[in-house]
């Protein structure tokens, strides 16, 4: 048992530790401290309980809720590269109706806000779903063609029908402090979305391993031929529930942002949540329960950049660098231990138990 | 070959067009060809016949490089030579209609000859060698229009000129009658005579006989991967062919190969009819339609073998009956429950990728609610792996590290372990050795004597045989009852469409 979760841990840790030397070489090659760099860089993450509380976990729960968005597609075999629009017509939605509830409402208007981020989300991913369904519409191309429509449309929504009373600057009001999310630890900026993400994240490992629907998801996402001729399921059905319910959980992600973090909306809501998400899916090899460390990893890069950028006057972006290769040395692992088959076998992922695979589904 | 003859005399004897010679190949534990030979001459059309699987596409997929014998001789114009891609076999003047085109349906006609051509695109040139090729071969075609406006007659023409485009002076067709209409396959069968007459040399990979003994010069045929019959097309005769084709039928110590005479009904059953069809119409997964008005009955505690040829319609009727297909006309009356064992196991009956207990959780997973009962499921595919004999270290490992065979009586007991009243199964041994080969036909006869209807369909006549109770011959979409008698069913099986 130990030996089988170290060994699904030895991937993982290789990779970073490879992105992390990439990110060193880069720094070097750049003229900078490589020291001072990843001193600010480890410091800005795990430095103290503050910055873990305030900075990393955090900027790992929005990375969590579009990661378990990206886990549920690519499990039922859809590639939904569109988490991050997602996650805004979420944070739309959720401004949207927590700007219109009078505050006398309360913790039913924050719910209510709530609720309309995961329909928002759940909507705008059934659109793509429903192209997928109808039409044979590329999942990939719509969702990325969907991401932009979505940034466009806040920031019509920000100068417009969601714009500030004083019609000044691009954003939304302040949300009423009656329908902020609570914070969990006083002095930081740990709030309630933090717990809700984590139980949300095991609870979909449980979904998914335990019971019907989640095993129907699973079948189909690995071999949509034979789910349908073996297990008699409706795999057109699953993969467009799959789809929404995907949508959903980037939007519900996006809803506890603006409620949680910036109660506001606007334009740079998300710094790229949606597409690091992927990155935290597949470092997670696609498990709910896995991904909450690798949504941390990633939230802990995110606010070490920051730190390392005002400590050691190192741009932000390079963390990017990690976050690619990450990805990259994730994939060409796969590559390397794929016996056949094409794309589908770059992003297989699974479990140490449940061993279930990520294939595209055949039209 | 010029060889001097006495003073004066000189005797031209050329070398044959394309000469094979011990061809084999395997594929793992399955020779596909052992040993073949095939010898073509210029200005002949020459026929290659055998069953499914006999290996004639393999042969002529290693005549055009696509793939590599493991022994044997290839000689091109009494050269020894080796062709290792498609590029060195046109070169050598080969040339390949495959039964499934290699076209771009999105270009034109000219687009299409041009792919695969080297240096400086220049379509007008393209065109005017295609006007030239259908002018002089008679295979009239439009270089501006777009293929997928085309009838598939006229892609096979294109896919021929395509060929000939490469200065081809050997034409291999893959069952190219297969796909079209009789007047085309008419038209192109005079085609492929004059094409002979004029110097080149044809092979002409077919199943109907009527139609091979018409245009054919020589016939060679192949039975498992060997060559067992070749000869003058005047010195055979459709039955002649039949025989060379099926093997004679060997000897039988349990009275297998039986003839029965007649239409006497077989057997005499007193048992209720599980499944019947009445009049079913069916198409396949692109709306062609495959099955024209199929009725059978099929009862329980009997085995009914389906004979065919491929793609005679027996794919849509096993899947009608396994209620995976809904027939676009006609009645299939079918119990709530039908186990199926399809052919192409990875795709259509396991999950590689998951575990056992998984894929066997798969069987009735449209049905359930709530939490799975993993642990009892466990412990039914611990149970069903003992009572199957599937090797494996245990019910957790995933399936794609099970053995063909493992995999296979996995899948059987799946489908038998709520002993549904009845079971299809298609080619249910393939790829499998002889021992798994074995356990399979055991529980297929099991099933039968504990009272479930099996419907077995095997591309292996001789399986269908030993193991049915009742035959029944699909050809070209129609059902057909001729009794057991080897030869009658190898006969109607080929028959194609009267």
């Amino acid at each position: 048992m130990i030996a089988r979760v170290l060994r699904a841990m030895l991937e993982p840790a290789l990779a970073i530790t490879l992105s992390l030397l990439v990110l060193a070489a880069l720094l070097a090659a750049s003229g900078y401290s490589v020291h001072d760099a990843l001193l600010a860089l480890w410091n800005g993450a795990f430095g103290s309980w503050s910055v873990v509380a305030s900075g990393t976990l955090v900027r790992a729960t929005p990375l969590l809720f579009a990661g378990l968005a990206v886990t549920v597609a690519f499990r039922a075999g859809i590639l939904n590269i569109g988490a991050e629009g997602q996650l805004l017509a979420g944070a739309a939605a959720a401004t949207a109706v927590a700007v219109a509830v009078p505050s006398v409402f309360g913790i039913a208007g924050l719910i209510l806000a709530l609720v309309a981020g995961t329909f928002a989300g759940g909507l705008w991913a059934g659109i793509a779903a429903v192209l997928r369904q109808r039409f044979g519409v590329l999942e990939v191309i719509s969702t990325i063609m969907l991401n932009v429509v979505m940034l466009h449309l806040i920031g019509i929504l920000v100068r417009g029908p969601l714009q500030e009373p004083t019609r000044t600057f691009p954003q939304s009001a302040l949300l009423d402090a009656a329908l902020r999310l609570p914070r969990m630890y006083p002095g930081t900026r740990l709030h309630a979305g933090v717990a809700l993400a984590i139980v949300g994240a095991l609870a979909l490992a449980w979904f998914l391993r335990a019971t019907a629907p989640g095993f129907r998801l699973r079948m189909t996402g690995a071999n949509a031929r034979a789910a349908a001729s073996a297990g008699g399921i409706d795999v057109a059905r699953v993969t467009m529930w799959a789809f929404i319910g995907s949508g959903a959980i980037a939007g519900l992600g996006g809803a506890v942002e603006v409620t949680g973090v910036t109660y506001a909306l606007y334009e740079n809501l998300s710094p790229g949540y949606g597409f690091t998400a992927i990155a935290v899916a597949l470092l997670a090899r696609l498990n709910p329960a896995t991904a909450i460390g690798s949504a941390i990893v990633f939230g802990a890069l995110e606010a070490g950049a920051t730190a390392m950028q005002r400590d050691a006057q190192v741009p932000a972006g390079m963390v990017g660098v990690v976050e690619a290769c990450v990805i990259l040395v994730l994939l060409a692992s796969e590559w390397i231990g794929a016996r056949a088959g094409g794309w589908s076998t770059l992003i297989r992922g699974g479990t140490p138990s449940a061993g279930a695979s990520l294939n595209t589904v055949p039209q | 070959m010029v060889i001097p003859s006495g003073t004066d005399r000189v005797v031209i004897t050329p070398a044959p067009r394309l000469a094979l010679d011990g061809i084999t190949r395997s594929y793992g534990p399955v020779k596909a060809l052992d040993g073949a030979s095939l010898t073509v001459a210029a200005g002949e059309v020459h026929a290659l016949l055998g069953e499914n699987g006999a290996g004639k596409s393999t042969l002529m997929k290693i005549v055009y490089g696509l793939e590599q014998p493991d022994a044997g001789t290839i000689a091109i114009n009494g050269t020894r030579t080796a062709i290792r891609t498609p590029r060195e076999a046109m070169s050598r003047g080969i040339g390949m209609v495959q039964q499934h085109f290699t076209l771009v349906a999105e270009m034109t006609v000219t687009e299409n000859v041009a792919l695969g051509g080297t240096g400086r695109l220049d379509l007008k040139a393209v065109a005017e060698q295609i006007r030239r090729i259908s002018a002089q071969s008679g295979l009239p075609l439009d270089p501006d229009a777009p293929v997928r406006a085309l009838s598939v007659g006229a892609q096979q023409r294109l896919e021929i000129v395509k060929a000939l485009s490469k200065h081809t002076a050997t034409l291999i067709l893959d069952e190219p009658t297969a796909v079209l209409s009789p007047g085309e396959a008419a038209d192109l069968l005079a085609w492929t005579r004059r094409f002979a007459d004029a110097g080149g040399a044809v092979v002409l990979i077919a199943h109907k006989l009527r139609e091979v003994l018409s245009v054919a010069d020589r016939v060679t045929v192949l039975r498992r991967g060997r060559t067992v019959l070749t000869a003058s097309a005047r010195d055979v005769t459709e039955d002649s062919l039949a025989d060379a084709m099926l093997g004679e039928a060997t000897a039988s110590p349990d009275g297998i190969f039986m003839p029965r005479t007649g239409h006497a009904p077989w057997p005499e059953i007193a048992t209720p009819a599980v499944v019947t069809l009445h009049d079913v119409v069916a198409s396949d997964e692109h709306g062609v339609e495959r099955l024209h008005g199929a009725s059978l009955t099929v009862h329980g505690g009997e085995i009914m073998g389906i004979a065919a040829i491929e793609g005679a319609g027996q794919h849509e009727l096993l899947r009608v009956i396994a209620g995976r297909l809904k027939p676009s006309r006609g009645t299939a009356t079918l119990p709530p429950h039908v186990g199926f064992v399809p052919e192409d196991r990875h795709h259509d009956a396991v999950v590689l990728s998951a575990t056992l207990t998984e894929n066997v959780a798969l069987r009735g997973a449209s049905d359930r609610r709530g939490r799975i009962p993993w642990n009892a499921l466990r412990e039914t595919t611990a149970t069903l792996m003992r009572l199957r004999d599937v090797r494996a270290q245990n019910e957790d490992v995933t399936m794609g590290t099970l053995s063909g065979g493992n995999q296979q009586k996995l899948v059987l007991g799946r489908e038998l372990a709520d002993a549904p009243p009845a079971l299809v199964v298609e080619n249910p041994t393939r790829g499998l050795d002889i021992r798994a080969t074995a356990e399979v036909h055991a529980a297929l006869r099991a099933a039968r004597d504990a009272g479930t209807a099996v419907v077995v369909y095997s591309s292996d006549l001789d399986e269908v045989l030993k193991l049915a109770d009742r035959v029944l011959v699909v050809a070209a979409g129609r059902l057909r009852d001729v009794g057991r008698d080897r030869d009658a069913v190898g006969l109607a099986m080929l028959a194609g469409g009267e």
